[in-house]
């Protein structure tokens, strides 16, 4: 099994848990939104039909999906856009440098967007002589601190106004400056303001392209996305594949079940929608490139498939129990949470270790699947790909995996409760050998990997006669 | 074309190996499409909303409109005010001579001009009851969509028989924008607004700080 | 009514009073249990471990045990929901029609024991009586895959003497997961620890809830931390009765 260069998810969670000001800052965030969420879902007395709906869509696109895209090329070409396709993320990068260098930029603009960081464009860009300004309030500040994202939503939601506060002052040489959000917004505002004035170039992503009409979303509330696809001479925007709804009326769904989900607003401050170019209005050159880089092999697995449909509106990281815990480094991706669990190693592929450990990271509580807008049944994808998991170490893991004492037990017990006879011995067994570890009528150290379960809590001993047994007696 | 469109779709391809024609499959809306709400609760509930966002509405008379604006110009020190081609000129009859006006037409006004103004006046193309959301759709009275962007102030006219319940009967109404003009669609709910930091909500941060409308509403 | 126990593995090892109390309480309802031997256990843990191949034969041991029978009913939520979830998976991965047929005709068979008392055999109260302070955990899989409701709570609101008390954050997971506990220790024992402080603040001297897998969890880093608090299987509550624990 190839080592991936990130940690596993198990390996680092322990040291965000530990991290008590992160763990506020994310519980406080977390509880605020989700229950936010549960108030403006309420009002909506067709909340569930709208699910269905927007799961039916998305279903719908995944089946036809070359053909939406086909499409979509046709409809973004006719109304004055150009169409870019890039396999992965190398592709993407090299198409918006040259697309940069053509316009002889140094400096481009951006609105937030997962996929770009997902294709790690900035630091391409930066490789060329190209310094891309993030424009999200979030986003600078992570920027700024040369930080990862650590929720899909509110991407600096780990950094407090104080720590905001002292990094503002140093990188953007501010001698007084308050701690209120409102002034820290202020700062942002007149930083970035100059910035959105000169910019030739602007980039994007797209919450949702329609195939029919060829017009592309973007949801947001500062201001930004409005400034970044509207001042500049040229917009480039990066599209996944799978963000693309067949028609028009398609949006009247997701432009429900999306801000209600995300910002738990009834909506959220601006929504842009374009088609191509429109002459004295807005880029005069329009660039969309579709990105693939993974999503096909995710198409390509029936039960996984679903991931595809997620509008990235995060309200499964506010339900998350493991996310609250955690945050969004521990899952050392720019999908986190419950939905990154299973989107990551469906991208990355289950030879890197650390995508791999992510469908374990979840308690399979099933909180996610019940406010996700689409309705991904996202258990139901965790436990598949734990399968796929246990597959591909069983294929790939040779010595290592034959001896892991996890897999040895599962082999065992599993042979155990295919035979009565084996399965009443083995509770026999159990009965016999804990005495060792028994002391005053509780089990408080067990060895191995069941040691981490003592490390908190005892055990209660097998009992005198198991259940069975006093059923024979009684008989 | 380039071998990655061909390598995407040869992969989606094969990813969906053996499938019937399912682009036809119909979509169960069950969802509400049309609102129930009578003319006078979906102007009252779209006020409602709106000032939910923390923006100011006001409820005037064709009539009132004029010295309702000359008002607001003066509390808000609004001197430079933009004004997109087609905007209905009866509204500006009771404002200052002193004022300077920025006509967008014949000349588009330049970044610079429009950073440096103080409020931009609209009309607009719908109001969604439901969500307090305003819909631009650059038509005429709406303009350009920087002209909304980058003043300080947006003040948006909106007449009551413009006000529908609820999205899908706004999606509808923008059918022919999308599909036959291409133009661009703005939906405007609230001024710009952050809760980037510790969720602390901030309204105005690029888009125009204030927001206000004026209904205009026979009553 | 003829009911036929499925214990589940974990119960018949560890926690045979709480199998006791469900044999109890429907007998003292007036109906006949029966105890298939030769069963073992749903394959849960393996199923959410990944090791999915490993359990087909116990599908078809589950199907063997339990298809004659009336009803079947469990005193674990958790076990029920992954014989109602993913039983018929594993049965469509075996590749068997036969057995997936078997699997579609026993499932609507199998309940877990509250529901089974209030939307099967339409009661509420079963003569209980437990004079303490009870707080109730509904568990994740009762919760969102079995969809209970509040079956657990109207058996507990009827039982003489109690003090039911609501526990805050009562929807959120405890933390335990199954194997989860082990691979992911320190972010479970994170959520154990926040479901702990809920528990002790309602002052309740027992918690319950219609699983022990959870309980076992909960009920021993209480006992860790010698907190006083005791974990009781629903079952063990509602068969107590003025004369004592009937079994």
């Amino acid at each position: 099994m190839k080592k991936g260069s990130q940690p596993t998810f198990e390996e680092t969670a322990g040291t965000y848990i530990e991290n008590a000001q992160l763990r506020r800052n994310i519980g406080h965030a977390t509880k605020t939104i989700r229950d936010k969420r549960q108030l403006v879902v309420q009002e909506l007395d067709d909340w569930e039909e709208l699910r269905e709906a927007g799961r039916q869509i998305k279903q719908k696109v995944m089946n036809n999906l070359d053909r939406y895209l086909l499409q979509l090329e046709k409809s973004v070409s006719k109304a004055g856009g150009v169409v870019h396709w890039a396999a992965d993320a190398e592709d993407a990068n090299r198409i918006i440098t040259n697309l940069i260098k053509e316009k002889k930029g140094t400096d481009v603009v951006k609105v937030k967007s997962i996929t770009t960081d997902e294709i790690r464009l900035n630091q391409a860009l930066e490789n060329e002589g190209i310094h891309a300004l993030e424009t999200d309030l979030a986003e600078l500040i992570v920027q700024l601190a040369g930080d990862e994202p650590s929720h899909i939503l509110v991407p600096a939601i780990h950094k407090n106004r104080a720590e905001i506060r002292e990094l503002f002052k140093s990188k953007l040489n501010l001698k007084e400056l308050s701690d209120e959000p409102a002034d820290l917004a202020e700062a942002a505002r007149l930083y970035l303001r100059k910035n959105f004035l000169k910019a030739k170039v602007g980039i994007s992503g797209g919450n949702f392209a329609v195939a029919e009409t060829g017009t592309v979303a973007v949801v947001e509330s500062e201001g930004n996305g409005r400034m970044c696809t509207t001042l500049p001479d040229t917009l480039i925007t990066v599209l996944g594949i799978e963000k693309i709804v067949p028609e028009w009326k398609d949006i009247e769904v997701f432009m429900q079940l999306l801000p209600r989900s995300s910002t738990a607003e009834r909506m959220n401050p601006y929504n842009t929608f374009w088609t191509g170019t429109t002459e004295g209005d807005g880029p005069q050159k329009f660039h969309l490139v579709l990105l693939d880089n993974g999503r096909t092999n995710v198409l390509d697995d029936e039960t996984g498939r679903q991931t595809l449909h997620c509008i990235r509106c995060s309200a499964c990281l506010n339900v998350c129990p493991v996310y609250e815990r955690t945050g969004g480094h521990a899952y050392h991706s720019v999908y986190p949470g419950p939905i990154g669990a299973i989107l990551t190693p469906q991208l990355r592929g289950l030879d890197d270790r650390s995508a791999a450990s992510l469908p374990y990271a979840s308690s399979l509580c099933g909180a996610c699947y019940e406010v996700c807008p689409v309705k991904i049944n996202i258990p139901e994808v965790l436990l598949h790909l734990r399968n796929k998991v246990v597959l591909h170490q069983k294929k790939e893991g040779g010595f290592r995996q034959k001896t892991d004492p996890v897999h040895l037990a599962m082999k065992f017990l599993a042979r155990a409760f295919s035979k009565r006879s084996r399965y009443e011995r083995l509770q026999k067994m159990g009965r016999a050998g804990q005495w060792f570890y028994k002391k005053d009528g509780t089990i408080s150290k067990l060895p191995g990997q069941l040691s981490k379960w003592t490390a908190i809590r005892d055990v209660k001993p097998v009992p005198e006669k198991t259940f069975r047994e006093w059923w024979r007696d009684r008989k | 074309m380039s071998s990655s469109r061909d390598k995407i779709l040869q992969r989606i391809d094969q990813a969906l190996g053996n499938r019937t024609d399912s682009t036809d499959d119909v979509v169960e809306r069950r969802y509400h499409q049309i609102s129930e709400l009578t003319a006078q609760e979906k102007v009252n509930l779209f006020q409602e909303r709106v000032d939910e966002y923390k923006a100011a509405t006001e409820r005037v008379s064709e009539g009132e409109l004029p010295g309702k604006l000359k008002k607001l110009c003066e509390e808000a020190g609004i001197k430079k005010l933009v004004l997109p081609p087609g905007i209905d000129e009866n509204w500006l009859s009771e404002l200052p001579k002193s004022m300077t006006f920025l006509h967008d037409e014949p000349q588009p006004l330049s970044k610079t001009q429009l950073n440096e103004s103080d409020a931009v006046l609209t009309n607009c193309f719908l109001g969604v009851a439901q969500t307090g959301t305003i819909i631009l759709n650059a038509g005429p009275g709406q303009g350009r969509r920087v002209l909304t962007l980058l003043p300080d102030i947006h003040i948006c006219v909106i007449r009551q028989d413009q006000i529908v319940g609820i999205l899908p009967e706004a999606i509808r109404k923008l059918d022919q924008t999308v599909s036959e003009s291409g133009a661009p669609v703005t939906f405007i709910s609230g001024p710009s607004a952050t809760s980037d930091i510790e969720l602390d909500r901030v309204e105005g941060v690029h888009g125009p700080r204030k927001l206000h409308v004026f209904i205009i509403s026979e009553s | 009514m003829n009911i036929s126990l499925f214990i589940t593995c974990f119960n018949d090892t560890l926690y045979p009073e709480t199998g006791k109390a469900v044999v109890s309480i429907l007998e003292r309802l007036g109906h006949t249990v029966h105890f298939p031997l030769e069963q073992t256990c749903c394959g849960q843990m393996h199923y959410n471990t990944g090791y999915h191949e490993e359990i087909n034969p116990l599908v078809e041991r589950f199907a063997d045990q339990f298809e004659s029978a009336e009803a079947v009913v469990s005193p674990s939520a958790s076990c029920v929901g992954m014989i109602h979830e993913f039983y018929p998976k594993l049965a469509a991965l075996s590749g068997s029609k036969v057995l997936q047929d078997r699997i579609d005709a026993l499932i609507p068979k199998v309940h877990e024991f509250t529901m089974f008392l209030v939307n099967e055999l339409k009661v509420e109260d079963v003569g209980a009586y437990y004079p303490h302070r009870v707080t109730y955990h509904s568990t994740c899989h009762s919760l969102r895959s079995l969809k209970i409701g509040d079956a657990p709570l109207r058996l507990l609101r009827n039982v003489k003497g109690i003090d039911l008390v609501d526990l805050p954050g009562a929807l959120e997971c405890c933390g335990f997961g199954g194997t989860f506990a082990l691979k992911n220790a320190d972010t479970s024992a994170a959520m154990l620890g926040d479901k702990i402080r809920h528990i002790k603040n309602t002052g309740a001297e027992v918690c319950t809830s219609a699983d022990n897998s959870c309980l076992m969890h909960i009920g021993g880093a209480l006992n860790r931390q010698r907190s006083g608090v005791k974990t009781v299987h629903m079952a063990e509550i509602l068969n107590t009765t003025e004369e004592g624990a009937q079994v």
